[in-house]
């Protein structure tokens, strides 16, 4: 099969999640519904516009395909702006998952920065309905203010739960925000009280300089940066390892990533412009 | 080879003879004064021309009467023809409920390259590991070079740009061909090397003479000679060097004479890299998606929102430095770099990617 040849989705559902982020449930036209991994992302083409890597943020379980995008350009924009109905190109899934099976017995510790809930929504999603599975579940999520903060059902639904922690922080407070402000390093201690860090894997994902002071934190609290897995995010054009745009040292992030395990990249991370 | 090797006189014969077979022959052709590759008809096979090459330099000139394959390489490589410059992927037509997709492929006959160096085979197998990475095969890249029948030239000089020897790519073709050539001494003919069946199949055809051992080691001598006149060497640990020395200051300085132009890129026969482009036509209801040779050395080669990762002239040079010649192994198991010498002779500004391996190999942490 062409591996640069897109599969037709129809928009089942299309849903604002804050300023310039949506979110779109999708399902084939014709064929079988994709079966990814959480982590794994897809090339979304919009007709007559381009195509770029979005992460999939639905749960994997599910038989809908569920993408949010943040418009920052002519092809996300589209995205942000389908509606139900519309159709739309897929090719994936692409990539390496978040290794959530090995994380089996283990404390699962997410921790998001903006858009960054969106790569790791499946990983909540699956820890969530499998929770016998893990020892533990805490979810670190910082914005940038009250109104940019994702999937508000979800939260208010993963707060509720009385086997998981969920701490939310965001950068600048509006009125009538009561929760925490403040970056998310700062909360990794408090979220993590209790929990024996050998026990501990984080999936961390966000800015390179959040993950980066992120894994600096755990650290400290005795989590090696061995325990720490991360995605990371660079300019796609094939998703398939041909084009090279994504070339991070001998990686390539869309096949050998987006996900990795820090000390894989630790090296890489701190030098500019690589 | 399980075939003997055999005398051609005139190498002409075996472009009839390929074309008898019924194979489109690309060969040398000479085009605004270098050596491109191009469909040829046996006299179109050029004689008694030689090549000039220096860093930001190159001219192809009248070399000595009666010569076949006195120059060595031009400008183009093979990656032109089984990794086209430009690729129509798809298109896609507006309907009422939304778009139709059509896959495209370019049409490729059975094709013959005629006068392949060494150096320029281990580039194809470079690029064969690239489009075939263990996990994605590109279709057409695979198509095209199974239709591909490979003639060598193993070379009888040595350009100044030339550094195949030390890559352990050339100067002779000991494998990856159909059939190989080496140009005995003028107007003594060629020595032609049988590589595969399918080479043998076209070779049957001239019911040649076996070459005697005389000539057989004629031509090893020829091989051994042209690998002799080569000065230019790649210092044996440059891949660990490289991968540990991305603050050298080697980088700022030639940072500081790099155009961060891409032709290096361009005329490199390994080098990769690829856009794809979304084309409309002017009603919006029909699209096309284009693949196209892309540069690690344009601005918007690492575009992500918010900028480019790689701003700066100093981190696209160790980009495409450090890739070709170490990230390269991590990769696909080789270096990107076959010695050809390309990118030195066709930078405006003569950046010698040795002469820079060698600058930062010297100083910085092993």
């Amino acid at each position: 099969m062409d591996p640069m040849l897109p599969r037709r989705y129809r928009v089942l559902r299309a849903r604002p999640e804050s300023a310039g982020v949506a979110t779109v449930d999708l399902a084939p036209v014709d064929g079988p519904p994709m079966r990814f991994a959480p982590g794994q992302f897809n090339m979304l083409y919009a007709f007559g516009v381009g195509e770029i890597p979005v992460s999939i943020s639905g749960d994997a379980a599910a038989p809908v395909l569920t993408h949010t995008t943040r418009d920052v350009g002519p092809v996300s924009r589209a995205i942000v702006g389908l509606k139900e109905g519309d159709m739309l190109g897929v090719r994936g899934p692409f990539g390496a998952p978040w290794p959530v099976a090995a994380a089996k017995g283990r404390h699962v510790l997410v921790v998001a920065g903006g858009l960054g809930l969106a790569p790791v929504r499946p990983i909540l999603t699956h820890v969530l309905a499998n929770r016998a599975d893990h020892a533990g579940l805490t979810l670190v999520y910082g914005a940038r203010s009250p109104q940019d903060l994702l999937y508000a059902d979800d939260l208010r639904d993963w707060r509720a739960r009385p086997d998981a922690t969920v701490e939310v922080t965001v950068d600048h407070a509006r009125p009538g925000w009561t929760g925490r402000v403040g970056v998310v390093t700062t909360l990794i201690p408090r979220a993590l009280a209790g929990v024996a860090p050998d026990s501990v894997t984080a999936f961390l994902c966000g800015p390179e300089i959040m993950m980066r002071f992120c894994v600096q934190a755990l650290g400290q609290i005795g989590i090696p940066p061995s325990a720490c897995w991360v995605s990371l995010e660079r300019n796609m054009k094939c998703a398939v390892g041909f084009c090279g745009h994504c070339q991070f040292g001998g990686d390539f992030i869309c096949k050998d990533g987006p996900v990795f395990r820090y000390d894989r990249v630790a090296a890489r991370i701190g030098v500019k412009e690589l | 080879m399980a075939h003997p090797p055999l005398l051609l006189r005139d190498p002409r014969d075996l472009v009839t003879a390929l074309v008898a077979a019924g194979f489109r022959v690309i060969g040398p052709k000479p085009a605004e004064g270098a050596l491109t590759y191009a469909p040829i008809t046996p006299d179109d096979l050029p004689q008694g021309l030689t090549d000039t090459q220096a860093p930001g330099n190159y001219r192809l000139e009248p070399g000595p009467p009666g010569r076949w394959f006195d120059y060595v390489v031009g400008p183009h490589s093979w990656k032109a023809w089984l990794f086209p410059a430009r690729q129509k992927l798809f298109s896609a037509d507006r309907t009422a409920a939304g778009f139709d997709l059509t896959a495209h492929e370019d049409p490729y006959p059975p094709t013959a390259f005629f006068g392949v160096r060494a150096c320029e085979i281990a580039a194809i197998e470079v690029q064969d590991r690239v489009f075939d990475n263990g996990t994605f095969a590109d279709e057409g890249y695979a198509r095209r070079r199974a239709a591909t029948l490979i003639v060598a030239v193993n070379c009888a000089r040595a350009a100044e740009t030339c550094f195949c020897a030390t890559m352990k790519t050339g100067p002779r073709a000991e494998r990856g061909c159909d059939l190989a050539l080496t140009e005995l001494a003028t107007g003594t003919g060629l020595l032609l090397e049988i590589g595969s069946d399918r080479g043998a199949a076209v070779a049957a055809r001239l019911a040649l003479p076996l070459a005697d051992t005389a000539r057989q080691a004629e031509a090893r001598a020829i091989s051994a000679r042209a690998a002799a006149a080569q000065t230019r060497r790649m210092p044996q640990d440059v891949a660990a060097r490289l991968a540990a020395n991305p603050e050298h200051p080697q980088w700022d300085d030639v940072a500081s004479r790099c155009l961060s132009c891409a032709n290096c890129t361009l005329a490199c026969p390994t080098c990769f890299c690829s856009d794809v482009e979304e084309v409309t036509d002017l009603s919006g209801a029909h699209a096309e998606r284009w693949r196209s040779w892309d540069s690690c050395f344009s601005i918007d080669f690492t575009h992500v929102h918010g900028g480019s990762v790689r701003l700066s002239t100093r981190s696209r040079y160790r980009q495409w430095m450090t890739h070709k010649l170490s990230s390269w192994h991590d990769q696909f198991g080789t270096s990107g770099c076959v010695g050809c010498g390309r990118c030195i002779a066709w930078c405006p500004v003569g950046i010698d990617i040795t002469a820079e391996a060698a600058a930062i190999c010297e100083g910085g942490p092993p």
